[in-house]
């Protein structure tokens, strides 16, 4: 029997969420006032918590790294959000987004959860147009619904290529209106570097001051983790430049169990790393796949004159051209899932057809749209996108097919939660893409959006009042308790310690090593020999790191390599884990491909008599084995299957 | 289709080591820098040099790099967000400069964007401005239906175009009187536009406006410049719509 | 109120509407003067000139007109002033996305050289018509009625002082600028613009620009080279 208490309620699956609610406890607005929530990071879920937590009559303390709580990564996503509201009359209903939602996630979710997402996925909507978020609309002034892969109904709501940063924005308006009352305080450049815990509880943390260089002490009630993903371990992804995992690593350090970290979902669809100075990917929409053909030559000459740029792709006749999407999966031909799109771009150019000079993209081509739709149609559809990807390109779409090639894009892993959304230490809560619960092995388009949202408006503020209404006798937080003074010790030994290194390597060096250690063992396709040889050189890597890093500038300015330089640790340790992870689960399922768990075609085998499980790990110290928690999932209501695509 | 390879430029940039510090322009050799590479990527490959010659990297303000965070600044030849069209800065491309070139880096200059290091400045300005009214004051929960309220397409389309500011500052920065009135008018004019927004349209605008002028931000001379450098376009059409709004609330007072 | 007043907007809702009124003066005094080059007897332009200065509705104005041009002028004083404090330190790269000679980027040099240019103006006609006279004055003919010989006073000025010619045109010239921007900024500050509105506004405004220009530049000229 395993430790891990998940807390899923009784009851059948669609009054779980009505049953738990019903039987939590609530706290008075007397006892709200004296109570104080720390909420880190200000993305989708951690915006509209912290607004919807001090609209409650929580004190709240909000910190974000970035210079506005708005510039949160949240603000990148494109393409929509998905919400079970049968606006379209297409037969589409909680039920059916709950299927969508496990089913992509190929059977790793657990069930009450993703329930309780598509449950209140609708209330998402609604709040969201309250707030004045312009969603598309008919010509009679009703919202717009645009169909994503992987589903048979429209139910993704958008605001342009730029959904995202809209729903950002008001949950960023919320939050300032509530700073504005004085509910929230606001901490901008601010980089949570420890959780403090007393008594086993968590009762606050340690931030840096990112402008001064000073070490501060914050205490609250509850600290809810809403920093986002790990996608940066592999250093070129299509995260934000400061986008981190030391928030969740020192929680993970701290004793709250890490689950599934070997999830990590690559976007088929992003432009092609060119040379070896790149500092991030960009991500071209999913919804390209609608109208674009992928392909690579036929021929391993042409795609080596390709290479060569003595020939470009327009003179490659249509019958030299391999639609390997369309070859190898003809019923869903280009909109495959994520993970399968990838994974088939990655087998085309490891087999020698790449076609860029790297060797590393496919061709996305719009040349037989334009014929069938005309290129009026097809720039109204996209042209935001095409003028993007001409200015960092310098080719024009219209005329030659985009290059593409898949990228590290969204962390399905995270810290493990229980139903109400709390870690394994008291007190701590994670949500949005920090935690591990909705999504499985795999995500589906638009439902991180939704996932976010979905914990900070109308998840957490009922879950944390069943912590919270047991903490009311507890006076405010005394950050003179020698917890905190321990902690701000241990903080500021570290930091002295990644100062005072002073070796002949500045960081991104180690960073980029990495990146190149995990996308080459623990990307597309893993292996056994492939993971056990990461993991001997990322523990390399850590002991290099600590002997020959460089960090310059000051302790107390502005000093974004030391920031860098805390943050690359922790990636190193989380990408041990990672691999570990990976090696562990010896099947595949979704984002995880083991090459040792393919059918004879190559396609992915799940293996759910084994793996039905969720991989929660403990820490146990840098130097030892964390050692695993099995979570197993049971499937109640939904029947397991291998996905088809064919 | 192949990048070329610019053998060498120089950037001319500040350098300011704390706010108070007297800052001063420094110049650097760059080599060998592809122009597929983003301008951002440069000033990279310039910092892991200065790092390895033992000297402090400059300190600029840069998140997403996909141009939507709105964290990018830089001032660059003479234009906010550097020498092309709708772009921020981590979307500019080295393909804009030519072999040889000086390119003179500064930050955003408007007295209520203070430098906090080198090139990196505080627009918690911009924050103090959001939070005096740019929200439609509804708690969570308890709201209609969103197909309650239709809400014509052209209106939908219109606060859109305004809700796509990042809110970089390149308006202000570029304004000769560093004014912050585009980026204001995108938020009132959103909201103008939605029914859910025309409720306290009036309090908002009043609001917002005041803010800008308390935390010295110079006023609109309708040069038009904020919407040649907004990277996002947003027109000073919205500008009208704020300065009818506020009108009209100052007006009915 | 108060702090409608010294907002920034309010400061501008003032420039805009005393900017309209005094294009509306403007327009009249354009249309009275282009009178000069069509009747080479000057008996309309005498007329004319005498119908402003008896007409006790212009008469009434002109106080008003006068205060229209002061609030323009220290208005304008008092938004450069401030609007040049919003940045302590400039760009050492300079502007380079509008031209140098945009109107929009010099509204305060245009208007400080119109203002030079109207006070020899006022000095070179209205100061003579109201306070001192002239001999010019007085040899009105051909109306029957008595009045000044405006015209006499214009065209001796024109044709006897080239340099004033040279002056003349560039005033007009820097009217035109001026109100190629003004006359659409004034709708946009107070509010009456939108993005059709912008465009159609902006082009009357350059139309109005060249109007003026072409039109005040005109008379001088026509004088340079018919007599």
């Amino acid at each position: 029997m395993s430790i891990l208490n998940s807390r899923i309620p009784e009851g059948s699956i669609s009054d779980k969420w009505s049953n738990h609610k019903a039987n939590i406890k609530v706290v008075s607005p007397a006892n709200k006032r004296k109570l104080e929530v720390i909420v880190v990071g200000t993305g989708l879920a951690g915006a509209s918590a912290a607004a919807s937590l001090s609209e409650l009559g929580y004190n709240v303390k909000a910190f974000c790294y970035q210079d506005s709580p708005r510039r949160a990564h949240s603000i990148a996503a494109q393409g929509g959000i998905n919400a079970a509201k049968n606006y379209q009359n297409d037969n589409d209903s909680v039920y059916r987004l709950f299927y969508d939602t496990i089913k992509g996630g190929d059977y790793r979710s657990r069930e009450a959860n993703v329930h309780r997402l598509a449950e209140v996925s609708p209330n998402i909507i609604d709040q969201c147009v309250a707030q004045g978020v312009p969603f598309a609309r008919e010509y009679g002034g009703l919202l717009s619904n645009r169909s994503f892969g992987g589903v048979l109904v429209s139910r993704t709501f958008y605001a342009r290529g730029q959904t995202g940063q809209q729903l950002l924005l008001g949950a960023y308006s919320a939050l300032n209106r509530q700073i504005a009352e004085g509910g929230v305080k606001m901490y901008t450049r601010h980089e949570m570097i420890d959780l403090v815990t007393i008594d086993g509880k968590a009762r606050g943390i340690i931030a840096r001051d990112m402008v001064t260089g000073e070490i501060k002490r914050f205490g609250a009630h509850a600290v809810v983790i809403a920093s986002g993903g790990y996608g940066n371990v592999f250093f070129l992804s299509t995260n934000a430049m400061g986008c981190n995992a030391s928030a969740s690593w020192v929680c993970y350090k701290k004793g709250a169990f890490f689950a599934n970290p070997c999830y990590v979902q690559i976007h088929p669809t992003c432009i092609p790393v060119h040379g070896s100075q790149q500092s991030k990917l960009t991500l071209m929409s999913e919804s390209l796949r609608n109208d674009g053909r992928v392909w690579t030559p036929k021929k391993l000459e042409d795609a080596e004159k390709l290479r060569k740029g003595l020939i470009g792709p327009n003179d490659i006749a249509d019958e030299d051209r391999d639609f390997y999407l369309e070859r190898r999966y003809p019923s869903y031909g280009n909109l495959v899932p994520r993970d399968v799109a990838s994974r088939a771009a990655k087998e085309r150019c490891d087999a020698g057809y790449g076609v860029n000079s790297e060797g590393k993209a496919v061709y996305l081509d719009f040349k037989y749209a334009i014929q069938r739709l005309g290129k009026g149609t097809i720039e109204k559809r996209y042209g935001n996108l095409f003028q993007m990807y001409e200015k960092i390109t310098d080719t024009d779409p219209y005329k030659e097919p985009m290059q593409i090639y898949p990228a590290i894009h969204y962390a399905m892993g995270g810290t493990w939660v229980d139903y109400n959304l709390m870690t394994t230490i008291p007190g701590l809560y994670a949500i949005g893409e920090a935690n591990f619960s909705d999504h499985g092995a795999n995500r589906l388009g638009a439902s991180a959006l939704m996932q976010g949202l979905a914990d900070g408006y109308f998840v957490l503020p009922y879950t944390i009042g069943d912590y919270l209404a047991g903490e009311i006798m507890v006076p405010k937080i005394d950050t003179n308790h020698p917890e905190f003074a321990e902690a701000e010790k241990d903080v500021t030994a570290r930091l002295n310690n990644l100062f005072t290194i002073k070796g002949k390597t500045p960081v991104d060096h180690f960073h980029k090593k990495l990146g190149q250690i995990m996308w080459d063992n623990v990307g597309m396709a893993r292996n056994a020999e492939g993971l056990t040889k990461a993991i001997k050189e990322i523990q390399e890597l850590r002991v290099e790191f600590y002997k020959d890093l460089l960090v310059p500038g000051e302790l107390n300015n502005v000093n974004p390599e030391l920031e860098k330089a805390g943050r690359v640790a922790d990636f190193i340790e989380l990408g041990e884990l990672l691999a570990r992870d990976a090696l562990n689960r010896n099947e595949s399922c979704g984002g995880h491909f083991r090459e040792e768990s393919s059918t004879e075609e190559g396609e992915a085998k799940r293996d759910d008599e084994n793996f039905a499980y969720v991989a929660a790990w403990e820490f146990k110290g840098v130097d030892v084995e964390p050692v695993l928690h099995k979570e197993d999932l049971v499937f109640e209501t939904i029947h397991l299957t291998q996905r088809s695509y064919k | 289709m192949a990048d070329k390879i610019l053998n060498k430029i120089y950037v001319k940039v500040w350098r300011q080591n704390n706010p108070t510090a007297k800052g001063r322009f420094e110049t650097y050799t760059v080599e060998n820098i592809s122009q597929g590479n983003s301008f951002l990527e440069m000033i990279d490959i310039l910092n892991d040099k200065l790092i390895l010659e033992g000297k402090d990297p400059i300190a600029f303000d840069h998140d997403c790099r996909e141009g939507i965070c709105g964290m990018c600044s830089l001032y660059i030849n003479g234009h906010a967000h550097g020498p092309d069209t709708q772009v921020t800065t981590c979307q500019l491309h080295m393909r804009k400069f030519s072999e040889g070139q000086t390119i003179t880096v500064e930050p955003w200059r408007v007295g209520a964007f203070p430098v906090i290091k080198d090139v990196m400045v505080d627009r918690t300005a911009f924050e103090k401005i959001q939070q005096a009214g740019g929200f439609v004051s509804v708690n969570t929960g308890g709201v209609p239906d969103g197909n309650t309220i239709p809400v014509s397409q052209e209106d939908a389309e219109e606060a859109m175009d305004a809700a796509a500011c990042i809110g970089c500052g390149a308006c202000a920065a570029t304004c000769k009187n560093s004014s912050a009135m585009l980026f204001l008018a995108a938020k009132v004019s959103q909201f103008a536009k939605l029914p859910q927004g025309k409720v306290e349209a009036k309090r908002r605008a009043k609001a917002m406006y005041a803010k800008m002028d308390e935390l010295g931000f110079g006023g609109c001379t309708n040069t038009g410049a904020c919407e040649l450098a907004c990277p996002k376009s947003i027109s000073i059409a919205h500008i009208a719509r704020l300065n009818r709004e506020y009108l009209k609330a100052k007006i009915a007072d | 109120m108060s702090n409608f007043l010294s907002a920034s907007i309010g400061r501008k809702v003032f420039m805009s509407l005393t900017g309209l009124f005094l294009i509306s003066f403007l327009s009249l005094h354009l249309t009275l003067n282009l009178l000069l080059i069509f009747d080479d007897s000057g008996n309309l332009f005498n007329q004319a000139a005498h119908f402003m200065a008896t007409n006790p509705m212009i008469k009434i104005m002109e106080p008003i007109l006068a205060l229209g041009f002061v609030i323009h002028i220290i208005w304008a004083g008092w938004i450069t002033l401030d609007n040049m404090k919003a940045r302590p330190k400039g760009y050492a790269s300079g502007d380079q996305l509008l031209k140098w000679w945009a109107p929009s980027k010099n509204m305060f040099i245009l208007g400080g050289m119109i203002l030079v240019f109207l006070i020899l103006h006022i000095f070179n006609f209205w100061v003579k018509l109201k306070i001192t006279g002239d001999p010019l004055l007085d040899k009105a003919t051909g109306t029957g009625i008595e009045m000044h010989n405006t015209y006499a006073l214009v065209s001796n000025l024109f044709i006897k002082f080239p340099l004033y010619d040279v002056i003349y045109v560039i005033g007009g010239i820097l009217v035109g600028l001026h109100l190629s921007h003004g006359f659409w900024s004034a709708f946009q500050t107070i509010g009456l613009s939108n993005i059709n509105w912008m465009k159609r506004l902006k082009f009357i405004a350059n139309l109005i620009g060249v109007i003026f220009a072409v039109g005040f530049s005109a008379i001088p000229i026509y004088f340079l080279l018919k007599f």
